[in-house]
């Protein structure tokens, strides 16, 4: 009885340190004051720290990252917290999930300082200023070289040879329902094949596709050319991924190799933007408005793609040569109007994901 | 004389119904708050727009060929996984219950170590196990990750316990003369067997069967982990039509159809429960349990020894293994650099983060359920008084997911803006904790003997006092073995924290499912670890739990 007795009072008295514990930490307390601005992302945000520091100096605000999962999930995420939102701007929604956000209301207007140095490709709502553009790459198949010297095979070269029976059982992509490059395929083949993409899908089933859950799956566990695929013995030489991906190869790799293990399927790239936007509803506007200037200004933008693999979008920025040299941007990508992913991205998800998934 | 003493039992009566409404008040309140109005929130966003509801939208659904799929894989997989699930625990309930061996105690508590660890847990140690470079990979290159196998595995892996703790509780204390009196009568062993003892378990298979379908067919975790992007559960595919295709309708609407499920499910259940409470010869279950005795006794044991250690035991031990792979304790000390990018913080801060919302989840479950329970106590209770305690059972059922997203959405206007406050994680998990308070002490609880309150109050005690003087003692204990399965539960509870959990104070589960999401090795050896971990938090409370735990007819 007296250790029940004694265990009764360890646990309240566990409890009350813990409620107390509990109120003093908060655990994530919300940054209500306007000295702190709060960058809402996924899961890929990166940033050198002189640069952020640099911002934080100028600007005299402090700037706190919530990285919050990968780029769909914290777009919706984003959108259903939009009448009190986590933070006052978000980074990281591109072209194919954008007309979401519009359409909910996420952002509020905008026009960031040096707007007009945006490549006039990659500018977006022209009417309203709603997003700035950030940054842009491309969503290519990659293929593992070395593999296909081994097996003496000509890597594909497009759309069409995917589904060669050549290349049977090579291929491994990602759901398009939950991941940004297996949407971005997706959209690459719409673009391709218009109306008779299904018809294009059903082949690739027929010639072995595998679907994954989302692109870390799919380049580190499924892929033979990634650094890791080749630790867990993968065996599946072609992937979805990005343009950037073989400069990663090079630059994460010890020693360097001269060339990238990997290189790029050209046919079948999709040209990606991403944006940011002030969050409608932010709770320090002002210092929101200072982080998206900061987002296209040349510091950020010459210091971006060596963190994020990505491109700028600036006129004037600088990219890095190994950068260029292992992963140039993709000649002729697969583009397509914003209208037109706003009008058919939720039914071709939902037809894509009866077709290939069931 | 005669007269003034039925006054005085008529007032006692009228006061104790009063106190009863008093005692549902809280709790009814809490789960109105935390639970029907986030839950209604959601539906609400996804169902209606400006002018009204559009209940069309249900039919639509329902006709989708990719929801009826997804209908029909979570009731096919809950079917098979409770068959499979019976079918080797079965034989476990038996050696429990009729077999006395040394490591008996010991056994009991490793059976039941998987049935509280978080469902995150159990998918990582089935992927160590049985997926891409896991043990039988490397062994024979058997890969069944994004096969049903390993989510049915998983299932009967989790659920093993609930079999033989429910049945073989009964088992134990079914009186073997009976059964012999039926064989001196000339029945041979089977056909004694089958109109004996059958026939008194039969409530207690069914009211397992029953627990372990409505847990597999809400299963989250597992088949997020394991399922790959083939498989779902309604569960799964709540979560994706809200957080990935960002399809509120759809997700509405699932909510929907898997409430009504779980709703037919409980309803079934309390039903064997009530059946079940119909009076059995019940004997003092340590006289039933003898040695093993003939090569049959002693070939079931060696079976059942087996099962356990392949079943149960290996996933765990491979987890371990995985975790130590990097030599030096690397994984371990990766926990406690931020260098990751995963989270703000470093990982092993999730470890006190979680500790602390899951002590104050508990707090709230024991106060929420201890209510509930006290209130649930006297068996004449009418209708309305089973109604509630239906109500309470719901959570357990009703997606944890859309409970998450309704928190988000619902709880977030004063005087309840609880989405930035640190709160809101352990209400949510608390709502998961109730119902094991609930169960845990129902029984206890009921077989006071009303007598002594009646004389408690009869000399003029008042029902608060006489709670504090008469139960308060005598519930003690197992208000501390609720405790810790609230405790252990919140610890582990996964679908609804995912989603509200703020990325810069993550839970254990959301820490380990964030690591296995992301490349590297660094990553899957921190998943590993972290898991370990949260394994052992949980396998000490249940092995304290077991010290403490008299009675063994409860539910769980």
């Amino acid at each position: 009885m007296s250790i029940t007795k004694k265990a009764t009072i360890l646990a309240v008295g566990l409890g009350l340190v813990t409620l107390s514990a509990c109120g003093s930490s908060g655990g994530g307390g919300e940054s209500g004051d306007s000295r702190t601005v709060t960058l809402v992302s996924h899961d890929s945000w990166a940033a050198s720290k002189e640069v952020i520091a640099a911002f934080e100096k100028e600007s005299g605000y402090r700037v706190k990252v919530l990285k919050d999962g990968d780029a769909g999930q914290a777009v919706n995420k984003a959108i259903l917290t939009k009448d009190n939102p986590q933070g006052d701007v978000f980074f990281g929604i591109d072209n194919t999930l954008l007309s979401r956000a519009l359409d909910n209301g996420l952002f509020q207007p905008y026009e960031a300082k040096d707007a007009d140095r945006v490549k006039p490709e990659y500018r977006a709502d022209q009417g309203r200023h709603r997003v700035t553009p950030v940054d842009t790459g491309d969503i290519c198949v990659n293929y593992d070289k070395e593999w296909f010297s081994e097996h003496k095979l000509t890597p594909p070269a497009s759309f069409d040879d995917l589904i060669e029976p050549r290349y049977k059982n090579l291929l491994v992509t990602e759901n398009a329902a939950t991941s940004s490059p297996g949407l971005g395929f997706l959209l690459g083949t719409a673009a391709r094949y218009g109306d008779g993409w299904p018809e294009y899908w059903k082949k690739l089933k027929a010639n072995g596709v595998k679907v994954v859950d989302g692109w870390e799956q799919a380049y580190n566990e499924e892929f033979s050319g990634s650094a890791a695929g080749r630790k867990a013995k993968a065996d599946r030489p072609l992937v979805v991924s990005y343009a950037s991906s073989p400069p990663a190869e090079v630059i994460y790799a010890d020693p360097r190799p001269d060339t990238a293990p990997t290189g790029i399927v050209p046919g079948t790239c999709f040209r990606q933007v991403e944006y940011a936007g002030l969050l409608s509803n932010a709770k320090n506007p002002e210092g929101g408005k200072a982080l998206l200037d900061f987002l296209i200004g040349k510091r950020f933008q010459d210091d971006m793609p060596l963190n994020m693999f990505v491109y700028p979008v600036r006129d004037d920025a600088k990219v890095p040569a190994d950068f260029a040299r292992f992963g140039p941007q993709a000649e002729n990508p697969q583009t397509m109007d914003p209208d037109e992913i706003a009008g058919h991205r939720d039914e071709w998800v939902k037809s894509w994901t009866s077709l290939v998934l069931k | 004389m005669d007269l003034a003493r039925s006054e005085v039992a008529a007032r006692g009566r009228r006061r104790q119904a009063a106190a009863r409404l008093a005692l549902m008040a809280g709790p009814v309140a809490f789960f109105a708050v935390f639970f029907a109005y986030p839950v209604l929130a959601i539906v609400g966003r996804g169902l209606k727009d400006g002018d009204g509801w559009h209940l069309a939208r249900i039919g639509q659904v329902l006709a989708d060929s990719g929801v009826r799929h997804v209908l029909w894989f979570t009731t096919w997989q809950a079917l098979v996984s409770t068959a499979l699930t019976l079918l080797i625990a079965l034989p476990g309930a038996y050696v429990f219950a009729r077999l006395d061996f040394p490591g008996k105690q010991v056994l009991r508590a490793v059976v039941t170590v998987p049935f509280v660890l978080p469902t995150v847990v159990v998918g990582t140690a089935f992927l160590a196990l049985a997926g891409r470079g896991g043990l039988l990979d490397e062994l024979w290159g058997v890969r069944l990750d994004t096969t049903v196998w390993a989510i049915l595995l998983a299932h009967v892996f989790f659920n093993y316990a609930v079999v033989v703790r429910t049945v073989g509780g009964l088992w134990a204390q079914l009186d073997p003369r009976q059964e012999e009196a039926a064989r001196m009568l000339g029945a041979s062993r089977p056909a004694a067997w089958r109109t004996v003892t059958l026939p008194a378990l039969a409530p207690a298979v069914a009211a397992a069967a029953l627990m372990v379908f409505l847990f597999t067919f809400t299963s989250f975790g597992v088949v997020q982990i394991l399922g790959g992007p083939t498989f779902a559960t309604l569960e799964v595919e709540i979560y994706r039509q809200t957080a990935d295709v960002f399809d509120l309708s759809t997700a509405a609407v699932l909510t929907m159809i898997q409430f009504v499920a779980v709703g037919a499910v409980l309803a079934v259940h309390a039903w064997t429960v009530r059946r079940r409470e119909t009076a059995l010869r019940l004997v003092d279950a340590s006289l039933t349990a003898r040695r093993p005795r003939g090569a049959g006794q002693w070939a079931l044991l060696a079976g059942v020894l087996g099962t356990v250690a392949v079943l149960l035991v290996l996933p765990l031990a491979v987890l371990v293994e995985r975790s130590l792979d990097a030599p030096g304790f690397a994984s371990y000390r990766a926990l406690t650099s931020a260098d990751s990018g995963v989270f703000l913080v470093p990982p092993i801060e999730a470890i006190g983060i979680s500790l602390q919302y899951a002590a104050a989840a508990t707090v709230i479950a024991v106060v929420i359920g201890g209510l509930a329970a006290t209130a649930l106590t006297r068996r004449d209770a009418g209708r309305l008084v089973r109604g509630f305690d239906a109500l309470l059972m719901l959570p357990l059922g009703v997606s944890a997911v859309t409970v998450g997203f309704g928190f988000l959405i619902a709880l977030d206007e004063p005087p309840l803006d609880l989405r930035s406050s640190w709160i809101l994680v352990p209400l949510a998990q608390a709502l998961v904790g109730v119902p094991f308070v609930v169960r845990t002490m129902l029984p206890v609880l009921r077989a006071v003997d009303t007598r002594l309150r009646e004389a408690a109050a009869v000399l003029g005690a008042s029902p608060w006092r006489v709670w504090r003087e008469v139960d308060l003692p005598l519930v003690r204990r197992a208000l501390l073995v609720a405790a810790g399965f609230a405790f252990a539960v919140s610890l582990g509870e996964f679908g609804a924290t995912v989603f509200i959990a703020r990325p810069d104070s993550p839970t254990l589960p959301v820490a380990v499912a964030r690591l296995l999401g992301r490349p590297g090795e660094t990553n899957y050896g921190q998943a590993m670890a972290l898991s370990t971990i949260l394994m052992v938090v949980c396998a000490v409370a249940l092995l304290v739990l077991e010290r403490l735990r008299t009675d063994r007819t409860g539910e769980f």
